[in-house]
This record gives C-alpha cells, structure tokens and sequence, in this order.
C-alpha cells in the first residue's frame, strides 16, 4: 500500500510538468502578446504611446525572451508560489487570485457536499424500492434537476431569494462587505449567500449523481455474493450495508476525481448570472485579454486539482477494494 | 422417531413476468430424510433451483408461492417452523436461514464478495447464529478451514476470494456453509465449474464433512455421473413437476419414466463402441441441400491437413506503473505444442481450464501470433505456412478454417437476425448476390436441423442449443475443410448435448470435414474423437488413438483424468484414494520422469501405435 502511494505520487510529477508545458503553449498560440494587443487597443482609442515605455515593459516582464525561457521563469516561479504579474490588473497574480480562491473552493465544497447528503440516501432508496411510487417520484424531480438549464433556476432562486428573505442580489456577500477583512458578520453574510449557488450548481449534479448510484446500486443487488449473505442469514438492512453498498461506493469515490475540476470550470455560466466573485468568470476574462500568467496560472491550478482529486480517488480505491491493492504485487 | 427433517408437500411458486404470471413449480412433492443425501435431477429451466431457493426462503422479488407447504424440523430441538409461510426477513427463518440449512453455489467466484476477506465472510455467519466471542469465532473458522483442506488456514483467514484458485474457493464456500454445523446442506451445482480432478476432490470432501457433521444434503446437478457418485435418494424433476422419486439404486439400474431413459441414454459415457449412437431427448431432422453434398475424398492417413510444429505463446504480465520499471511476469500459456490432424480425423484436445487451449486454436485461427513455431496447411502446390500468409492470401486461407466457440449467447450478436448472421461469412468473402445467398442460408438451416422459417428472428428467441447449431451453421457456410469446435457442447444442457454432439458427428461424415475438437470432457471426447491430445499447462503430455490413450493411459495426468471422471453409472464408484494417489493436476507430485522444467524441449517417447507420451524414460 505504502509503496503504492509512493509511485502514484512520483508518477505525478510528469504528468504535471507535461500538463504546464502544455498550458503554455497554449496561451502563446495566438500571435502577439498581452502588450501587444494593449497598444492596439490604445491606439485605437488615438492615444500616443511612448516606445520607450514599452520596450522597458516588455524588458520587465521578460516578454523579449525566447520562450523556452519565459517557461522555465514562469514554471520555476510557480514553484516558489510566485506566480507571475497580470497585467490586466497592474499586480500580481497571487493578489488577484487570492480571496477568489479561497471562495470557489468554499462553494466547490459545500457543493459536494450538498451533492453527496441528498444523493446518497434517494439513490438508495431508489435503488432498494425499484419501480415503487417512491422510486418513480424521486426520479421525476431528479429529471426536472437533470433537464433545468443552470442560469435559468439561478435566475429563479434570486428572485426568490430576495423577494422572501431579503438577500442582496448577486454575489457571495453583502456589498458593503466586499474588500472588507474577515469578521464573523461578513461569515454571516457569506453563508446566507451562499445556497443559492450551491443549490444552483449542485442540482444537476445531484439528480446525475442519483442515477448513477441507482443503477450501480441496482447492479450489485442483483449478483450472487448478495443472496449469498442472504443465505448466511444477515438482516436486510446490514446485509444492504456490507456488501452491496460497499461495492457501489466504488464508483462513487472514483468520482472524486472528476468533481473537483468539473465544479470549478463547470459553473461559469452560473457564476457570471450570479455575478460571483469566483474564479470562474476571471478565467474566461484573463483568457480573451491574454493575460497570459494569470490565465496561465489558473489552469495549472485547474489542473493540479484534476491530478490531486484522481489521486484522491484512486488512495481511497485502494482503501477500500483489495483487488485494487493486492493486485499490483501479486504476479497472477 | 424418525421423521424427515424438510418436507416439501405439493409445492407451487409462481413467477410474475411482464408477459403475466408462470408458474414454475407445479406441485413438488418430496422428504429429506436426517443425514441423507438426496440429489436433484433434472434440466436447467426443470425448477430444481427454485425448489431450493424456495426452501431457503430465498426466492427473488418477481416469485411467490402460490400453494403447498415446506416443513422445517429441526433435528436438535425437535421444533417445527412451516417455512413457506413466513416472509422472506422473518427473524426466525434468518435463524433457520445460514443455521440450520445452508446453501453453496455453483461459481464460487462470484457467490463471495470480492471486497471482504474468507475470514471475514466465514466467521460471519458464526457471529451471527452462535454466542461466540470474537477470538473463539475465529478460532472455530480457522478449524473449518482446516477441515475443508486449506493447506495454510490462518493465513486464509486474512486472503480475498480472487487470491485463491477456483478450488479453494469452492472449498470457502463450504467451510461457510458448514461453519453452523447446518442440519441440511444444498449444493446448487457444487461442481459444474470446476475442472474434473477438482470436482472429484470437492465431491469427496462434501461426503467426508456429511459424514463427521451428521447433516443432510441436497444435491441439485443436471451431472448424472455426480448423481451416481453421491446420492442415496433421487429425485427427478421436470418441467417444474416431480416425474420420479426413489433410492437411485433402484432409478439407475430400472428407469421408469421415459425422461430419465432417455436422459441416460443421452448421456456420453467412456466404453462406447465406435458405433454406438446417443440418443438425444429431443432427435433433430437434419437435411443435406444440393449446395453441400460434396463429399471430400478422404485421403490416406499420412497426408496431414495441418500440421503445427514446436507451436510456443508467452503472455507478459505488467505490473508497474509507466514510470517504475514493471516486474513482469510471464505465463507460458502453449509451451513447444506439436501435432498433425490428417484429413477426415478428429482430433480431440483435453485439458483443464487455462491449460491453453483456447490460445491454440487463437493462433491456428491467426487471432494470435505465437512466440515460435510452424503451422502448415495442406495446399495444391505443397504445404502452406500459414503464419506467414498475408492479404488475399490469408483470405483465401481463412475459407477453409472456421471456429465455432463455446458460449452459443456471446458468440451471435443479438442485433442481427439469423440470416444476417448466417449470410455474414459470403458477405465478407464477396461470394453470390442476395438471391444466391438466400438459397445457400437455407439450405444451411436445414443441415443443422433449424426451420428456415426461422430465419427472420433474432439469437435471443432461440435456445442454447439452436443458437449452438445457428453457430455451426455460420462455420460451415464457406464449406471449409477444417473445423476447430472449441468447448462447442460445455454451455449446453445434458439432454441438448448429445443433439449437438450427433450433428456434428454427421455432418463430419456427410461433408468430410477434419475436426480439431476442444473439450475438457473426457466422455465428450471419447465419443467424438479419433485421436487424442492431453494438454496440461501449455503443453501436450500424451497423444493416442482413442481406444489406446484409455486402455492404456501412460501419463500420471491422463491417468488422474480418468480416473476423475464420475461415471453415470452406480456401479462405477469415484475411487477417491486412486485419484489423490496419481497426483492429479500437480507436476511437483509426478514421479520424477513425467517432470520438465519450462522451457525444456518436449522429449516424446513413442510407445508404439501411434502412442506418445511425454517423458524422460518410461
């Protein structure tokens, strides 16, 4: 098991490495710079610039290197947590991302959450009471969640939200806490903001989670080691409990992985509708100016929660199946 | 007193299907008596299992008994518990329930949970009926493991099912079943499984542990070789009815109702005179159509069709991820295999699962390459390597072989109706229009006995042993010489068995055809087969003319072989001392001349008549 973690977590360091290569190459694609097309804009607005001006800005910033070395600069950066100037905001990009940061991943995790208490016991139960009223029921309202368009129900829950319990429109906090330091009101103020988005972005995730736990459920209820405990004479709900369940819970941890980055890049849309101040909308917005350490460090960031949770998922697998664990080291 | 300990008395289960309600038991009647075996016969769809299942109280959701009573009584206290009327979570048919009777399934892979350990699952069944402290519950379950025959039962306590072979498994099962020291155990197919030495030690095992714990068991097998080994009682059921009950004495030597006859004389068994015929349950009307009738000459019998020469294949096992180096491990899965197959001949292949088998005829079909080595097929201008064919070559190559599988519901594709399936080789090969190919498709359901009405519908309609036929169908339509039937009856019932077994015996003579023929059943074999091939573990151990490799078995595996093969037949006892004796599938308990390192060259020994064994002296 030790020696297994050991080689998933050197295995990776590549993988990263070849994932931020790629990110840049990417940004870079598109001719030009970010400097490049600022003096278009201004000039196009009839304002002179000064040469010099941005030959010493494209000297600062490191833009006249070739780009092997602007790679390495940035990655060995990245490194020591300096993740380069955006140049959009005139600061560096660890003042821009920061508050965002710590607000998606506190949506992102409440969201899973919220996914996980409401799917588990319908899936459940959905899957134990096959084709009974209630199963029926709960799939209905697991559709309507599936088919509603996210922005839609976000405009709907604003509206709600405000009419009846007098929450400011928009955002994760009352305005006049925005830039503000943390106090327990301006906690306060987050929370009650705060399920609008979760219920917004965690339905459609909730009502896909229930299908699938329905139909892995329903699976495993139906193979032989089940009536084999049945056999044994295990009581129904313990029976449930130790072998079926178990085994569904497989897919549910290989899930993990997928749901970290899904639910950050995922929820743009919402994010924009609910004018969130969350990373999502940044990214979209660092992307078309080319605001290339920014962009650049938000899908590094994308992409290491994409590495972590798989890594999450495949510890917990390990955990939890021996077939997984034992399997590496026995020769078969 | 001595009353049975389960009577069943007009016994009736209903199943709720989309279409309305079947009824599958139709009034079943029987007794098991305390410490009696009782086994129970009959074909897959008979309802043997529901009897049993119903007995558990273990029926599925869509079932339901509609009449009849099942009465418990149990041998200690005297009790009685009326089973059939109590619902399925009752708290005192969960006491009976892993208790009092226990059950063991057919594939012990997939009645444990791969996810907990045999301690784990065993020492559960103990937890749950019996006052027992932990450690003295593990203790006892370390002791049933033991009695199954674990060689190491504390460290079996802390193994997953999927690190043990299929034996040990089964013997898991077992020592779950037993752990309560159950009055009444039901084997449901305890051995259908497993491999031939295998089951003939499980099957000494239930015997001995019926013995020591004085319990009664239920033996459901549609085996009636397993039948003559074990039971005391028979009972046979058919169509969800019970056509005759007795001691199976009496039902062996004198059957009464025409199934069970005919359900013997349908049966393969070893000693049959070359012309003796199965009879099967249900005879097919099979037709030869103009297209087909050209008979092949058969040519004299040292002129080779194929001929595989020091044929090797090495699996590589990786274990490491892409950036550790991998510790690989290799499986020599067919070792330096040699032989011929002359035109017009069977020969029969036998061996145990994962000996190899399917991988040869995977690389004689071209699927796989093999390591090293020759295949050669007879040609018109000498012989053709086959290994080396490419493009329209190997095209033309792959008319005259064809495959017909085991599993007849995987191998046809439930999208296409039978026609497409049948007319799929012509139109691969581009041969005929539609009109033409319309004739021949027919002309080809009736060689194998099939309505050419059938043809519009889909695989699903059909049985196991008219979807085996719709396979042989498709192989014969290119009128190939060759025909490699891999397991072609092992999926197939007893009864439908010896239909198949006798189309393909005529069709061998009707259109000279050569057979490659893939069993791991000796009856099988024996009756299909000219020659026979032993393989064990990637290699052939002994090859003989059919009459000389039985009555003159030389290698200790062959021997082991033969010796494990229950005999239909009441008179013709297991000799389980015999069988443990001859080392059964385990080189390291050879004697020393049968033993090759892997890799070593294959050293036959010619014993004369076409006898060859594998040896180092004899």
């Amino acid at each position: 098991m030790l020696r297994y973690s050991i080689r998933r977590l050197l295995t990776m360091i590549p993988t990263l490495i070849a994932i931020s290569v790629i990110v840049f190459v990417i940004i870079q694609l598109p001719p030009g710079d970010y400097l490049e097309s600022h003096i278009a804009t201004m000039q196009a607005q009839g304002e002179s610039i000064d040469q010099k001006k941005i030959a010493f800005l494209r000297e600062q910033y490191g833009l006249d290197q070739p780009m092997w070395k602007q790679y390495l600069d940035w990655a060995f950066g990245f490194m020591q947590g300096d993740l380069g100037y955006s140049f959009e905001y005139d600061m560096p990009v660890n003042d821009v991302i920061g508050d965002r940061m710590f607000l998606t991943i506190l949506i992102s995790v409440v969201t899973i959450v919220f996914t996980w208490l409401i799917a588990f016991p319908i899936g459940i139960y959905s899957a134990t009471h096959q084709y009974s009223w209630g199963d029926y029921g709960l799939t209905f309202i697991g559709f309507i969640g599936l088919a509603t368009p996210n922005f839609l129900l976000a405009l709907v829950m604003l509206y709600f939200a405000n009419v009846y319990f007098g929450t400011s429109i928009g955002g994760l906090m009352d305005p006049r806490f925005i830039d503000e330091p943390m106090s327990s009101e301006k906690l306060f103020s987050i929370l009650e903001h705060l399920w609008i988005p979760v219920i917004v972005i965690g339905t459609s995730g909730t009502a896909a989670m229930i299908r699938r736990l329905r139909a892995n459920l329903l699976d495993e209820l139906g193979k032989q080691y089940v009536t084999t405990g049945k056999a044994k004479g295990l009581p129904p709900g313990k029976l449930l409990r130790k072998y079926p369940l178990r085994m569904a819970l497989n897919f549910f941890v290989a899930d993990i992985g997928n749901l970290l980055p899904s639910i950050i890049s995922g929820a743009e849309v919402t994010a924009v509708v609910l004018s969130l101040p969350t990373t999502g909308p940044l990214l979209i917005a660092s992307l078309q100016s080319q605001d290339m350490y920014l962009a650049g460090s938000f899908l590094m960031f994308l992409a290491i929660l994409t590495v972590l949770g798989m890594l999450v998922s495949d510890l917990l697998l390990a955990v939890l199946d021996p077939r997984i664990r034992l399997q590496g080291s026995i020769s078969k | 007193m001595n009353e049975p300990i389960i009577s069943v008395r007009n016994l009736r289960v209903s199943f709720e299907m989309a279409t309305g309600e079947i009824e599958v038991l139709k009034g079943v009647d029987f007794d098991i008596e305390k410490a009696s075996t009782i086994a129970l016969v009959g074909e897959s769809g008979s309802g043997k299992s529901v009897t049993a299942q119903a007995i558990m109280g273990i029926l599925p959701a869509t079932a339901r008994i509609t009449s009849g009573e099942i009465i418990f009584r149990d041998p200690q206290s005297e009790s009685i518990t009326e089973i059939s009327t109590l619902s399925q979570d009752d708290p005192a048919l969960r006491k009976i329930r892993g208790g009092k009777i226990s059950i063991i399934f057919q594939e012990p892979m997939v009645a444990l949970s791969p996810l907990h350990t045999i301690g784990d699952q065993i020492s559960e069944a103990l937890f749950l009926h019996q006052e027992t402290s932990r450690s003295e519950g593990l203790s006892r379950t370390e002791a049933m493991l033991d009695l199954v025959g674990f060689p190491n039962p504390s460290r079996a306590l802390r193994t997953y099912p999927f690190e043990l072979s299929g034996g040990l498994r089964q013997r898991a099962m077992i020592a779950m079943a037993l752990v309560c020291r159950p009055a009444l155990l039901i084997a449901d197919e305890p051995t259908t499984a497993l491999d031939v030495t295998v089951q003939a030690q499980i099957l000494n095992l239930i015997r001995d542990l019926q013995q020591d714990l004085k319990m009664a068991l239920l033996l459901i097998t549609h085996d009636l070789g397993v039948v003559a080994n074990m039971a005391e009682e028979l009972v046979v059921m058919y169509h969800g009815k019970v056509v005759e009950s007795g001691s199976a004495k009496d039902l062996f030597e004198n059957p009464r109702h025409p199934y069970l006859s005919a359900l013997f004389k349908a049966v393969p068994r070893f000693g049959m005179d070359k012309d003796d015929r199965l009879v099967p349950v249900r005879p097919i009307d099979q037709k030869l159509g103009a297209h087909f009738q050209r008979k092949l000459a058969i040519k004299s019998q040292s002129n080779a069709l194929l001929k595989v020469s020091g044929l090797s294949k090495r699996f590589t096992i990786r274990s490491g991820g892409f950036l550790t180096k991998a510790p690989s491990s290799n499986i020599q899965a067919v070792d330096d295999v040699s032989f011929e197959i002359a035109q017009g001949e069977c020969l029969g292949l036998v061996g145990e699962s994962g000996c190899g088998k399917t991988t040869l005829s995977k690389m004689l079909m071209r699927a796989l390459s093999p390591d090293s080595g020759r295949i050669q097929y007879r040609g018109p201008n000498g012989p053709i390597d086959i290994l080396s064919l490419e493009g329209s070559d190997l095209m033309a190559m792959r008319k005259k072989m064809q495959l017909i599988f085991q599993d007849p519901f995987s191998s046809l594709s439930p999208r296409m109706t039978v026609f497409d399936i049948v007319r799929e080789p012509f139109v691969i090969h581009n041969e005929g229009d539609l009109e033409a190919q319309r004739d021949l498709v027919q002309e080809l359901m009736q060689l194998v006995g099939l309505d050419p009405r059938f043809l519009n519908r889909y695989p699903h309609s059909f049985s196991g042993g008219q979807r085996q036929r719709i396979s042989i169908a498709r192989a014969l339509a290119l009128q190939p010489e060759l025909l490699i039937c891999d397991e072609p009856v092992s999926a197939l019932d007893v009864s439908i068995q010896a239909q198949v077994l006798n189309l393909l015996k005529d069709l061998k003579d009707e259109l000279g055809l050569t057979y490659l023929f893939i069993s791991h059943n000796l009856a099988v074999i024996d009756y299909i087969a000219d020659r026979i091939a032993v393989m064990h573990r990637g290699r052939i151990v002994e090859i003989a003319p059919r009459s000389e490799l039985f009555s003159n078995p030389t290698h200790p595996y062959t021997q082991s072989l033969l010796h494990a093969v229950p005999h239909p037949d009441i008179s013709r006892p297991l000799d389980f001392n015999t069988i443990n004796a001859l080392g059964g599938n385990d080189p390291e308990r050879w004697p020393a001349v049968f033993r090759f390192e892997v890799g070593e060259s294959a050293r036959w020994i010619d014993l004369g008549n076409q006898h060859h064994v594998r040896a180092h002296a004899i």
